[in-house]
């Protein structure tokens, strides 16, 4: 079993087509939607958590990629600009799945990427604008 | 018993011993007050958070042909400075906004840029944009100013913030069922999240809770540059209830501090955009305590679980004004990360951040133990706890 968080860019010709339930349908795969746009003119952008055996995991994004889609790694759209933190920790109790905690020593706020689930919430919140999404 | 002379002499004899105000918190626990009020000279308090009522002042010297700008207007980098003075003196608050900036029409406003960030920039040395219009005179003939000023063009820049330093303050929660955004920060609807504002045991204030040490004209650490205490801050409130270690259990005393802006670090003075509410700016101020006695270093080695403040209600109570608290809390229940509230475990968060602080207390203990800051006698002394100063609510009355 594997299970990733993934994000899918639609080049705008495939918005208007259903693809993600064939995940489901050929490739016998789970996904849980965190987050899903379309924005005018431009691509569609959905975040996912995919999970299923590691063969199958493989051909479902083998197919996505066929079809055209794009894929990344989720830990690498939401980063910290680690100049402009200051490690406060008002985005701590913000964050819904405690990927931004404080460190008890040290008072620093560690982000954990790989539990992001690009919700956004702590960008705004963020006193300095430290919180950076890179779709 | 110490004088503040003879600590200077010691610092400069490069024989003085400083400890951070975490640090005294230990030697005390270990040796007992009375021997460390013996071995140790100076104890430095910190805090690095959102502080509103902060500014600067600029000269901005005389165009040729000259121009009134005192009477007129005047933007910097688009952000209004207030310009009531002489003629090419103005002031730039931290939370003043572009006249074009959307505020909370489209809610919750983000208020990504203002006179915090002008600050910012002009403390990281970058050219800023200065336009201003006057109404001419025969000794000041023009009327329009368009020009790039920096740090090093300007005559004087000075930090002037009336308030800083708060000397504890409220934890900020939300009891209605919708999302609120406030000065202490997005707060979740039903008790989702607890916001506090302190340095806790290294906020200067907390550490010499009767201002014994710290007064009119202590010298400081002040955004990275050295600045004075010009003043008690504005809404300073001595007279508020005190626990028994004398550390009042609610907001009370503030500090006006005055310093070079040109000396000052872009680290320590960062513009922060808090998201519906409005601008504001992260200050970095680092206070020295001398240990003149036994009695100064029982109240510096006062710790997190010993300093008590009061959690509001921010839906409904603050904004009415409602006299009410919902309990009390310990900055070391604070900073475990979640306190328990009306049966709830509520995570908490800190809008100050304490790892700075410390990075501060740390650096002037530096500056100290390097002979380069020699501590200073107040003055004048803040009002004290027993002289009846209070800080009082508005009352409104018709204008007939």
């Amino acid at each position: 079993m594997i299970s990733k968080r993934i994000v899918l860019h639609f080049p705008h010709r495939l918005v208007d087509q259903p693809i993600v339930y064939k995940l489901v349908k050929d490739f016998d795969l789970q996904f849980n939607i965190l987050k899903a746009y379309v924005t005018p003119q431009e691509e569609g952008l959905m975040v996912l958590e995919l999970k299923g055996k590691n063969e199958n995991f493989n051909k479902g994004i083998e197919y996505l990629e066929s079809c055209g889609v794009r894929i990344q790694p989720l830990s690498q759209d939401v980063i910290r600009n680690e100049s402009k933190c200051t490690d406060c920790g008002v985005c701590v109790p913000i964050c819904p799945t405690q990927a931004l905690v404080v460190d008890p020593h040290t008072r620093k706020v560690h982000f954990y990427d790989n539990k992001c689930i690009a919700c956004e919430l702590c960008v705004k919140v963020c006193p300095t604008r430290a919180m950076e999404v890179h779709f | 018993m110490k004088t503040i002379r003879e600590i200077n002499e010691k610092i400069k004899k490069g024989e003085v011993v400083v400890v951070t105000a975490e640090e005294v918190i230990e030697l005390v626990e270990k040796k007992g007050p009375k021997r460390v009020a013996q071995e140790v000279d100076v104890v430095t308090t910190a805090t690095f958070g959102p502080m509103c009522s902060s500014g600067a002042y600029f000269n901005i010297g005389h165009s040729s042909p000259r121009i009134k700008v005192g009477g007129g207007a005047c933007k910097l980098n688009d952000v209004p400075a207030y310009c009531g003075f002489a003629a090419v003196d103005v002031y730039l608050g931290a939370t003043a906004i572009p006249d074009d900036d959307p505020r909370n029409k489209v809610f919750p406003g983000e208020f990504k840029y203002g006179g915090a960030h002008v600050i910012h920039e002009l403390v990281d040395g970058r050219d800023v944009s200065l336009e201003a219009t006057a109404y001419g005179t025969d000794c000041y003939p023009s009327k329009k100013l368009s020009t790039l000023v920096n740090l090093e063009s300007l005559n004087e820049a000075v930090l002037f913030n009336i308030r800083n330093c708060y000397q504890n303050y409220n934890v900020a929660v939300n009891l209605s069922d919708k999302m609120i955004y406030t000065y202490m920060g997005v707060l979740k609807p039903k008790l989702g999240n607890a916001n506090y504002c302190s340095a806790g045991q290294l906020s200067p204030l907390l550490k010499d809770p009767y201002y014994k040490t710290i007064g009119i004209g202590t010298k400081i650490f002040l955004g990275g540059g050295i600045g004075f205490v010009a003043w008690h801050g504005t809404q300073h409130n001595p007279t508020v209830k005190r626990k028994d270690n004398g550390v009042p259990q609610a907001p009370a005393g503030t500090l006006a501090v005055i310093g070079d802006l040109k000396q000052m670090k872009p680290a320590w003075l960062v513009g922060t955009s808090m998201l519906g509410y409005g601008v504001s700016l992260s200050v970095g101020i680092g206070v020295p305590i001398p240990v003149l006695d036994e009695e100064i270093v029982k109240y510096a080695a006062i710790r997190d679980e010993e300093i008590y403040t009061q959690i509001v209600d921010y839906s409904q109570v603050y904004p009415q004004r409602l006299p009410d608290s919902l309990g009390e809390v310990n900055y070391a229940q604070l900073k475990s990360g979640k306190i328990t509230l009306q049966g709830k475990e509520v995570p908490t968060g800190n809008l100050s951040s304490y790892s700075k602080a410390l990075q501060i207390a740390e650096e002037l203990k530096s500056w100290i133990k390097g002979g380069d800051f020699l501590l200073t006698e107040p003055v004048a002394y803040l009002p004290q706890a027993e002289s009846g100063y209070s800080f009082k609510p508005l009352k409104m009355r018709p204008i007939v």
